[in-house]
């Protein structure tokens, strides 16, 4: 087998005020795989994703992306790699046009002229916001607007998408329309969530971090239905959603 | 958001000032807002010549001075200092409309108001005329520092969700029965606004995660207009 997209290893983190918030994560995530990052707030989750991409640097352990360790020397060609998609489009998107916002990483990697142009409008035809490109990003829809969030990101071609609370603040349409996209893309995602249906809907397999440390890695199923694990680790199942009683999961 | 289309300052049309380079605008401006500023205060000839100057650029920009006009608001604090004048300056006294006047002031206030009134109508000309991100790439194309230009443009991008953050922590706030307008609550709207300065800080490094996330290495890539 390849090397996994993602391959962390014992990773401890501490924040300089002397919280600490990983003790000791493994995870791997493989090429084409979806998986799903579950754990209740404060779990770690969002500190284990600013690893993922460079943006902390691991107190003890690593990570890697593909065969290329995380490190100062490589940040240019992990970032490329690794595209996150924060909670908040509105921190991503910060320049005056849509174009503008889905050009700036790939123009970051040195793309320029016709090539630049294709990336972005290939990225924003991918999410269905093709029509959008002139627009400020503040005139579009919170579900538009996520979904320009993926394209700025798609656009850099990583080799792993990772998401942060994708579905949340969205509206049940735009949520469904997202994970339309999402699965239609061919790339490996990674996605941090509470949103329980929405994982069992899009990815198949599951890790559960609480505390700082991997409690459970097994199929989003298996997880969802073990009531012991869920109640250990305040996970919580919207009322009257029952896993075992949908017949079929979509691709 | 409930941001409304197009900035709030500008004034769609299509006429030979909204067509003009904007590098070229903002140069004429200055170099307009420096004759004015150096026309001595009593040559109220040289004043009209300006101000009609500024009201023929205003009419071939078909922007309607009814939609300028309310925007010069922002010159009152100016406008008031200018009529204080009169009265708080020493040297020979005048009548005007029976009040005994300072002569210097009175002189002094008028120019000030003048020249500011002309400056503000000048420079909402080019707001109304010109899209903020084509201001942008003018003063780029003038050489203004990058950094500075970077700073303007996270400016313009998030004064509308700063505002509508502020809107809803003021809505939130008057469902709970305070007036901001009341001085009582002031101490309460203090507070606010500093958690507001805290959050859009907070914004600010979040925004500085997500563009370091993607590449950036201090230097934007450049704006230019794809067609």
């Amino acid at each position: 087998m390849s090397a996994p997209v993602l391959d962390v290893r014992d990773l401890a983190f501490a924040y300089p005020d002397g919280h600490q918030a990983l003790f000791g994560v493994d995870l791997h995530v493989h090429r084409g795989e979806r998986v799903a990052l579950l754990g209740p707030n404060g779990a770690g989750k969002t500190t284990l994703v600013l690893h993922l991409n460079g943006i902390l640097t691991a107190g003890k352990g690593s990570v890697t992306v593909s065969g290329l360790p995380v490190a100062k020397e490589n940040l240019r060609e992990v970032r490329r790699r690794v595209g996150v998609v924060f909670q908040d489009p509105d921190d991503q998107l910060f320049l005056g046009t849509v174009r503008q916002d889905v050009a700036f990483g790939p123009a970051n990697l040195g793309l320029k002229g016709s090539a630049l142009d294709r990336r972005v409008m290939d990225a924003l035809d991918r999410v269905g916001m093709a029509d959008f490109a002139d627009r400020p990003p503040h005139h579009l829809s919170y579900g538009q607007r996520r979904r320009v969030a993926v394209a700025t990101v798609l656009a850099m071609e990583p080799e792993v998408l990772v998401l942060d609370e994708p579905s949340s603040n969205l509206d049940p349409a735009s949520r469904r329309e997202l994970a339309e996209i999402l699965r239609s893309l061919d790339v490996t995602v990674l996605m941090v969530t509470h949103d329980l249906p929405y994982a069992l809907e899009l990815c198949s397999r599951s890790v559960v971090l609480s505390e700082g440390v991997v409690v459970a890695d097994r199929s989003t199923f298996d997880v969802l239905t073990d009531e012991a694990l869920m109640a250990a680790h305040r996970l919580e199942l919207p009322w009257g959603f029952d896993p075992r009683r949908i017949d079929s999961l979509p691709g | 958001m409930g941001a409304g289309h197009g900035h709030r300052l500008h004034f769609h049309a299509h006429s030979p000032v909204h067509r003009a380079p904007a590098h070229l605008k903002v140069l004429a401006l200055l170099g307009f807002m420096l004759v004015v500023v150096a026309t001595p205060r009593e040559a109220y000839a040289v004043f009209v010549v300006e101000a009609l100057v500024l009201l023929g650029v205003i009419g071939v920009s078909r922007v309607p001075l009814g939609y300028l006009l309310p925007r010069m608001v922002v010159e009152v604090p100016f406008a008031v200092f200018a009529v204080l004048m009169p009265f708080i300056s020493h040297g020979p006294r005048t009548e005007v409309l029976g009040v005994s006047v300072s002569e210097p002031g009175l002189v002094a206030g008028i120019a000030l108001l003048v020249k500011g009134s002309i400056g503000v109508l000048a420079s909402l000309t080019l707001a109304a005329t010109t899209e903020p991100q084509d201001l942008l790439r003018g003063l780029q194309r003038l050489r203004m520092p990058e950094l500075v230009v970077q700073i303007m443009g996270f400016m313009i991008r998030y004064l509308d969700v700063v505002t509508a953050e502020l809107g809803r922590m003021m809505t939130a706030l008057r469902s709970r029965g305070c007036d901001p307008r009341s001085p009582r609550h002031w101490p309460v709207l203090a507070r606010s606004l500093g958690a507001l300065f805290i959050r859009s800080y907070e914004r600010g490094e979040r925004v500085h995660l997500a563009m370091l996330s993607r590449g950036y290495d201090g230097k934007l890539p450049q704006l230019e207009k794809t067609p």
